[in-house]
């Protein structure tokens, strides 16, 4: 035990020792407003260090065998050492789309395609993104996720340099999806890397992103990723993070939502990949009549740990959240699911709605459920449900019946079921790849 | 809305009706906590020597813990140094009938409406009626004694079956468990000892009164509750205290043990002092309550009213360690003014078969705080558990609070478990329709709680039952949605 407790403190201190050097790459872009922040995050980040066990929102969470791993961090000139072939099997197969790719934190313009080009919009990495838009990358940067509270949150936004930056203007309807591809290089090194995104949608605008983060390379490593979103009055925002690592890597994300009166924001997490996957997303109602749906699907296997934690804060009156997170789990698999309303005093009329439905299907597979309720306010409908079972004695005879074989069955049952949540998939094709790859797990 | 307003401050305005100081002689113990107090308590309560010896292990592991800090309640440091650990009722000399009993006490009784005799004769209730921390009368005792069931104080038990009190004393509760466990297994003065043998249906319901009387005595029951192969106990609990400025600590601990088809019923209504309007004063209530199924096909079930007390920390729990058992929790939980209850149950499946079943009711009035926090754990090795949970809040005003923090932890693939929690107010529409047939709107208040909360006061037995929907409709007096 006191060994992997000093070997915590080693990645610790060997990260807080590396900002120097982060800082010193920076190339005179040390005295900007940014860097204070940084500066700032930096310090969060010392007296914060990684949670610990004894955190209610770790408690079932234990990241130490993550940890332990040495890892380093580049802070020098992107070199792109990855070819187009190396990425195709993970492209949307849809040529009006846009697509970024980072590789290890490294916005790689070589292998990025942007087809929507206009002075309506931006789309891009964070430094181009500095020289037109600085104004609101200012406003919005670190303003939307606090870094004074989760340690994860205040180390990305201490090392965040090279993030997405996605920007659309009032009443202006991006009609192609933005597809973010991210890729862990493991092939030769174990990366620690930090993804930083940031999504402005002023009034009236719209937008799809779809973000997947995948793994080249057997090695181990650690994706630290923030995600801002800013949904601004009457706009409409949809979010799919699609996680599907390797299974030596670790992941810890962190998606914060503020959304502003009128506006709608969904969200799909589907998550089947990495050795410990740590998914936080939470949004912030701060004006009336705003909507937000989560729907989340896990479906883990062997040793993975899946954590989910999910907040739907009601500020404002004649609010209306939806949350479904549906798990799948076998093997030795652990999922988490945390899922919290909250409904603050000037709060009325607040339509809330949370549901969790786990199965499992070996003996060794484990769920931890705690969906969670706090309101402050009298006139409210909130309810939640969650359920474990397993798959329907009943409708597995009647399929068997009618000669299915008790494996098709099986992935027909599962299928439906999963499908809930696959279909909030707006974009046909990720739609159509999340299915193919949910029929070859099932199998 | 203005009606509405009117009477839930009309609510809030009224006054605890059970308040009030019963003038009996008291034998105090000094203020404060060290192993000469529990030597004292120990001595006046003439135990044994390995008795005293288990209060001071007790006593020592509470030293070294710290106070819970993650309820969902707020209150101001407790100094254990300042309470009164012991104090009981002079006694004059042994009672052999209820003619002789203190009458101030026996008033005491009537005015909380508990006529002890005429429950006696009308009702055939036994009562063990516990005034502070020394059993004062105890009834019905040779008709119980010919079954062979033992229903007695705590100190009356360990004298006089010794050995028995012993094998089963912090079976279920030990003395690590928590904090206030640690403190009570330190310092009890006094509480309950049931134990029905083989195959013994006991005939009547048994009842004990609790009633925190003199100030600054912390109130530390001890009950254990021994249910042999095939036998049946219903057991009812219920307290009032009086009225007290400075707040009062009750950290009672409360083991059943149901063996092979055994089955235990355990009610408790519960009215301390809650405190004045702006939360001065009234009860900390920081109980531990667990049972076990011990054997196969056991049974266990809890049915809480929880209307008092300015602060409740109470989770009846049950481990279902028996093929077959059974656990059961039923609640409702009512706050109003400042009043806060983070209340709610954990049922343990341990062994095959295992089923339970959880309902909670929070009601919230006032500036008050209402959380329902459980935990239903699923072993690797509970085939074909099976859980219920349902716990609703009713939140009555804008100032109030209602929470919800279930946890399940789940290791089997056969279980099934299922959870669901609603939280809304009174409905407007349900008000229109009682109104306009004549009901006026604080009666169709009382009506609408009742029938909330009858899910849960139909576990009652009869006699608290009414007491219970008595109490609730006194909570919310006049009060309309």
């Amino acid at each position: 035990m006191n060994n992997t407790e000093t070997e915590i403190t080693d990645l610790k201190t060997k990260l807080i020792s590396e900002f120097q050097d982060f800082e010193k790459n920076l190339n005179g872009e040390a005295e900007t407003t940014l860097h204070f922040i940084r500066k700032d995050a930096f310090e969060n980040f010392k007296e914060l260090g990684f949670p610990i066990k004894k955190l209610e929102d770790w408690k079932y969470t234990n990241l130490n065998p993550a940890l332990k791993q040495n890892f380093i961090q580049s802070f020098t000139e992107y070199t792109p050492a990855l070819k187009k072939e190396d990425i195709e099997k993970y492209l949307i197969k849809n040529s009006g789309i846009n697509l970024l790719v980072f590789v290890n934190g490294h916005f790689d313009i070589g292998l990025s395609h942007i087809e929507t080009k206009n002075d309506k919009v931006y789309i891009g990495s964070f430094s181009e993104g500095m020289k037109d838009h600085k104004d609101v990358i200012e406003k919005h940067f670190a303003k939307i996720a606090a870094y004074d509270k989760n340690g994860f949150v205040a180390l990305n936004t201490a090392f965040a340099k090279d993030g997405c930056f996605i920007y659309v203007k009032k009443n202006y309807e991006v009609k192609e999806a933005v597809h973010i591809l991210n890729i862990s290089d493991a092939q030769s090194e174990s990366y620690f890397s930090q993804l930083r995104k940031l999504v402005v949608v002023e009034e009236g605008g719209s937008i799809n992103i779809a973000t997947d983060y995948h793994t080249i390379g057997d090695q181990k490593c650690f994706t630290n990723a923030v995600t801002e979103i800013f949904c601004g009055m009457n706009s409409k925002v949809e979010h799919y993070k699609i996680q599907n690592e390797g299974e030596n890597s670790y992941h810890v994300g962190t998606t914060q939502v503020h959304q502003e009166k009128d506006s709608r924001f969904s969200d799909t997490t589907i998550s089947w990949g990495g050795a410990i996957t740590r998914n936080d997303l939470n949004s912030v109602f701060d004006g009336t009549n705003t909507e937000c749906h989560f729907y989340g699907l896990y479906l883990l296997t062997g040793r993975q740990h899946v954590d989910n934690h999910t907040l739907a804060d009601h500020k404002m009156p004649h609010c209306y959240s939806n949350e479904l997170y549906k798990g799948i789990i076998d093997g030795n698999a652990t999922g988490v699911f945390n899922g919290k309303i909250m409904v603050r005093e000037d709060a009325q009329k607040t339509n809330a709605y949370q549901s969790n439905n786990n199965i499992l299907l070996s003996d060794d597979a484990t769920i931890y459920s705690k969906p969670q309720l706090e309101i402050f306010a009298d006139d409210v409908k909130c309810s939640h449900g969650a359920t474990t079972g397993q798959l329907n004695p009943d409708e597995m005879f009647y399929l068997q019946s009618r000669g299915i074989g008790k494996e098709n069955a099986r992935t027909l049952l599962l299928y439906a079921y999963a499908s809930d949540v696959i279909d909030s998939i707006k974009i046909d094709e990720l739609r159509e790849m999340v299915v193919k790859k949910l029929e070859m797990k099932l199998k | 809305m203005g009606t509405e307003v009117d009477i839930l401050e009309k609510v809030t305005s009224s006054d605890y009706k059970y308040g009030f100081v019963t003038d009996v002689e008291m034998d105090l113990a000094p203020k404060g906590l060290n192993e000469d107090i529990i030597r004292l308590i120990s001595k006046k309560k003439n135990e044994s020597e390995s008795m005293l010896e288990w209060r001071f292990k007790a006593y020592r592991l509470w030293l070294e813990m710290k106070e819970p800090k993650w309820p969902n309640v707020k209150y101001p440091p407790i100094d254990y140094n300042e309470i009164i650990y012991y104090a009981a009722p002079t006694k004059k000399k042994k009672l052999n009938s209820l003619d002789e009993l203190d009458p101030e006490i026996k008033r005491t009784y009537e005015k909380l409406g508990i006529p002890l005799e005429e429950q006696l004769i009308l009702a055939g209730v036994a009562v063990d009626a516990v005034m502070d921390s020394v059993s004062v009368a105890t009834t019905y005792k040779e008709k119980l004694g010919e079954l062979g069931i033992i229903f007695c104080s705590m100190s009356e038990a360990l004298k006089d079956h010794h050995d028995l009190v012993m094998k089963y004393l912090g079976s279920v509760v030990p003395q690590t468990d928590n904090f206030f466990a640690a403190l009570n297994s330190a310092v009890f003065t006094d509480g309950s000892f049931v134990y029905i043998p083989k195959g013994v249906r006991c005939p009547m319901e048994l009842s004990t009164y609790f009633r925190i009387n003199a100030e600054n005595t912390g109130q530390f029951e001890r009950t254990l509750i021994v249910a042999d192969e095939g036998s049946y106990v219903s057991y009812l609990e219920g307290c009032t205290a009086p009225m007290r400025d400075e707040n009062q600590l009750h950290a009672a601990v409360v083991e059943l043990i149901a063996m092979e088809n055994a089955e235990i019923k355990y009610s408790t209504v519960q009215n301390w002092y809650p405190g004045d309007k702006e939360g001065k004063g009234g009860v900390y209530n920081f109980v531990t309550k667990r049972g076990i199924c011990a054997g196969n096909n056991s049974k266990i079930s809890w049915t809480q009213v929880e209307t008092g007390s300015s602060i409740t920390w109470k989770y009846p729990s049950v481990i279902l360690k028996g093929d077959n058992s059974i656990g059961e929790f039923y609640s409702v939980a009512l706050t109003n003014n400042m009043q806060q209850a983070d209340t709610g149950t954990k049922m343990m499946h341990l062994g095959k078969n295992t089923k339970s079943r959880i309902v909670s009711k929070g009601i919230s009035a006032g500036k008050s705080n209402n959380s329902y926090r459980g935990l239903v754990q699923v072993s690797k090795r509970a085939e074909n558990a099976r859980n219920f949970s349902q716990c609703d809040s009713l939140l009555m005003g804008d100032r109030c609070g209602a929470h919800t923090f279930p946890y399940f932890e789940i290791k089997n693939s056969s279980a099934h478990v299922e959870h669901e929690a609603t939280t809304s107010k009174i409905g407007e529409d349900i008000m229109f329709y009682c109104n306009q047939r004549g009901i006026s709107a604080e009666d169709a208040v009382a009506l609408i709680v009742n029938g909330y909360a009858k899910e849960v006061l139909n576990q009652l037995p009869m006699e608290f039952a009414v007491e219970a929907q008595k109490l609730l409709a006194i909570s919310l007096e006049g009060s309309v949605g």
